[in-house]
């Protein structure tokens, strides 16, 4: 019953991540890249917006600020990674290290701002949580239409291929440098906008927020696409199985609490999710590897020891 | 149309790993030649397309394409003017993406990319008649990812990415040496038809001396950085592979020391 209880909760707080781990897909999955700086954005976010509403701005100028301040800390990784040739994963620990000085500058000084929905008009609070998970759908839906539109124009097109194929994008003349800023540039904008959505359901920012963001976001992405890859392996399907995986890794993760899990553990077993999607089709070919070692062609006596003199 | 003069690389400067990978390179290609290229390993021979292309600058010495000086221009930015295929067939292509994505990039090479629709319902039509052409069935795999296609197929689809735009200068890195002897042939045949008509000028590495001899209208040899032979029209028609070994020799003052070629002799 508590679990039934919980449930509206984790699916209004699971579609906010399901939207911050689209922004990892892209610059994961679309870029190739490993992109850490998300772990700060999300917190940026969080902070632009919450310090705008408080200030008596709208709540829906402030998530767009809270956009484009997000996209600014992508094209700075993007620069520091593009333009200066820093790794992509140092250059993404860089951002997010300069985000958390900035981050405390735009809260001035504090770590948490309030915005309780009592005293501000919010777009959706965990105290309505209906209308939060119809909010987020709304604002998750547009999303993924306008992403679907952008990445099959010329533009969007050469996104994908620089992540797949950067020789054969740079041979068509695609400047790969700049579409990796581009591209980073909107993954840490749509982190940003989950992070305005987080704020506004948590009713406050605090600087601590987003830490391992990261992970969240690749859980999701793994746990999402292990289906959506089965059903239709393209570009819509695939964004829903995201928000698919973000509602089901928050699902699990009020579940865990429920069964009596310290909330110390709740990091590690982020990790813990992560970490087995990815060994998962490892430890698969090494199981398959096994399978099959018996020979399928059986050799006579004769034939074997030739093989052995010949490679001696 | 193409004019490299006194082009010099040195790998690995100033480390004993220092390589001299071309010194003093100077080439000039009419309009219309289709050049093949032979030459040991480590003559300079991609090193040479590279600068071209421009992976990376060269120490020395300047490329013009058309008259324009391109030798500073960066790689995606000349690429308006090359169509390019590589030795590797996983490199031309873009393999999470379908054929016809592809060709829309390629389409679109040297222009502005702009925020309109990447693929346009008419460049479908015109997509599939250009893969019928390649007689491999891929017409009616249009949406399909090329990932799915095997080395030939992907060498095939890359050179009709590189000519869907007309380049100025056609680079084909050994582009048939990861494919078996009949896929090989095959993707040969096709270029041959693509260069002849369209005119294309034509620079193509190779490692067998019989498609050195029977393809193109000019043939160079490269021996350290150089190029040391340079043979064309009718003379180039009658050339024998021993002949081509002799002139090697006497050229270079070597032995031509290539198993490769030796081998596909």
């Amino acid at each position: 019953m508590a679990f039934l209880n919980a449930l509206p909760g984790a699916v209004a707080e699971g579609l906010i991540w399901g939207l911050m781990a689209i922004g990892v897909y892209i610059s994961y999955k679309i870029l190739d890249i490993a992109d850490l700086s998300v772990d700060g954005s999300i917190c940026t976010g969080m902070c632009v917006c919450a310090v705008l509403i408080a200030g008596g701005m709208p709540a829906w100028l402030s998530m767009i600020i809270a956009f484009l301040a997000g996209a600014l800390a992508g094209t700075l990784t993007g620069l520091l990674h593009a333009a200066l040739k820093i790794p992509a994963i140092l250059a993404g620990i860089l951002t997010q290290l300069i985000l958390y000085s900035v981050n405390l500058t735009i809260l001035g000084g504090r770590s948490l701002i309030q915005i309780s929905a009592r005293d501000y008009s919010l777009i959706l609070n965990m105290s309505n949580n209906p209308l939060a998970i119809v909010a987020a759908c709304v604002i998750i839906a547009a999303a993924i239409i306008i992403l679907w539109l952008f990445f099959y124009t010329e533009v969007g097109l050469t996104l994908k291929s620089t992540g797949d194929n950067p020789d054969m994008s740079r041979a068509q003349g695609v400047n790969v440098n700049r579409n990796k800023v581009i591209g980073l540039a909107i993954s840490n904008g749509i982190v940003a906008l989950a992070g305005s959505l987080l704020a506004q359901y948590k009713g406050s920012a605090n600087i601590n927020e987003g830490r391992g963001a990261i992970v969240i976001g690749l859980a999701a992405i793994y746990i999402g696409l292990s289906v959506s890859m089965k059903i239709k392996p393209n570009f819509v399907v695939s964004l829903i199985g995201v928000i698919g995986g973000g509602i089901v890794y928050y699902i699990i993760y009020n579940f865990v609490i429920l069964l009596g899990l310290k909330t110390d553990y709740l990091k590690m077993l982020s990790a813990i999710i992560v970490a087995a999607f990815l060994a998962v089709p490892y430890l698969k070919g090494e199981l398959f590897k096994k399978k099959n070692s018996v020979p399928m062609i059986v050799r006579s006596t004769e034939e074997k020891d030739n093989g052995g003199d010949s490679n001696a | 149309m193409l004019k490299i003069t006194n082009l010099q690389k040195t790998f690995n400067p100033g480390t004993v790993n220092a390589k001299v990978a071309l010194s003093g390179l100077d080439l000039t290609l009419n309009d219309g030649d289709f050049v093949t290229v032979i030459g040991g390993n480590g003559a300079g021979k991609s090193t040479m397309l590279n600068a071209i292309a421009g992976v990376w600058r060269p120490d020395y010495g300047t490329i013009e394409v058309d008259g324009i000086d391109v030798t500073n221009m960066p790689e995606h930015k000349r690429a308006k003017f090359l169509g390019r295929v590589f030795q590797d067939p996983m490199k031309g292509t873009s393999p999470d993406m379908e054929i016809a994505e592809n060709l829309s990039i390629a389409a679109r090479r040297g222009t502005k990319r702009r925020l309109v629709w990447g693929i346009k319902k008419a460049e479908r039509e015109q997509y599939k008649e250009l893969l019928a052409t390649l007689e491999l069935g891929l017409e009616t795999r249009l949406s399909s990812k090329v990932g799915l296609l095997s080395g030939g197929q992907r060498q095939a689809v890359t050179l009709l990415m590189a000519t869907l735009r007309k380049p100025k200068i056609l680079l084909l890195d050994e582009h048939t040496a990861a494919l078996d002897p009949k896929t090989a042939a095959k993707v040969l045949e096709i270029t041959n038809k693509l260069v002849t008509e369209n005119h294309l000028t034509t620079l193509m590495i190779t490692h067998n001396m019989h498609d050195a001899i029977a393809y193109g209208n000019r043939l160079i040899m490269m021996h350290e950085g150089r190029v040391i032979v340079d043979v064309a029209g009718e003379a180039k028609k009658k050339l024998t592979i021993d002949q081509l070994l002799e002139l090697f020799e006497t050229a270079s003052g070597s032995q031509f020391a290539n198993d490769k070629v030796m081998l596909s002799k």
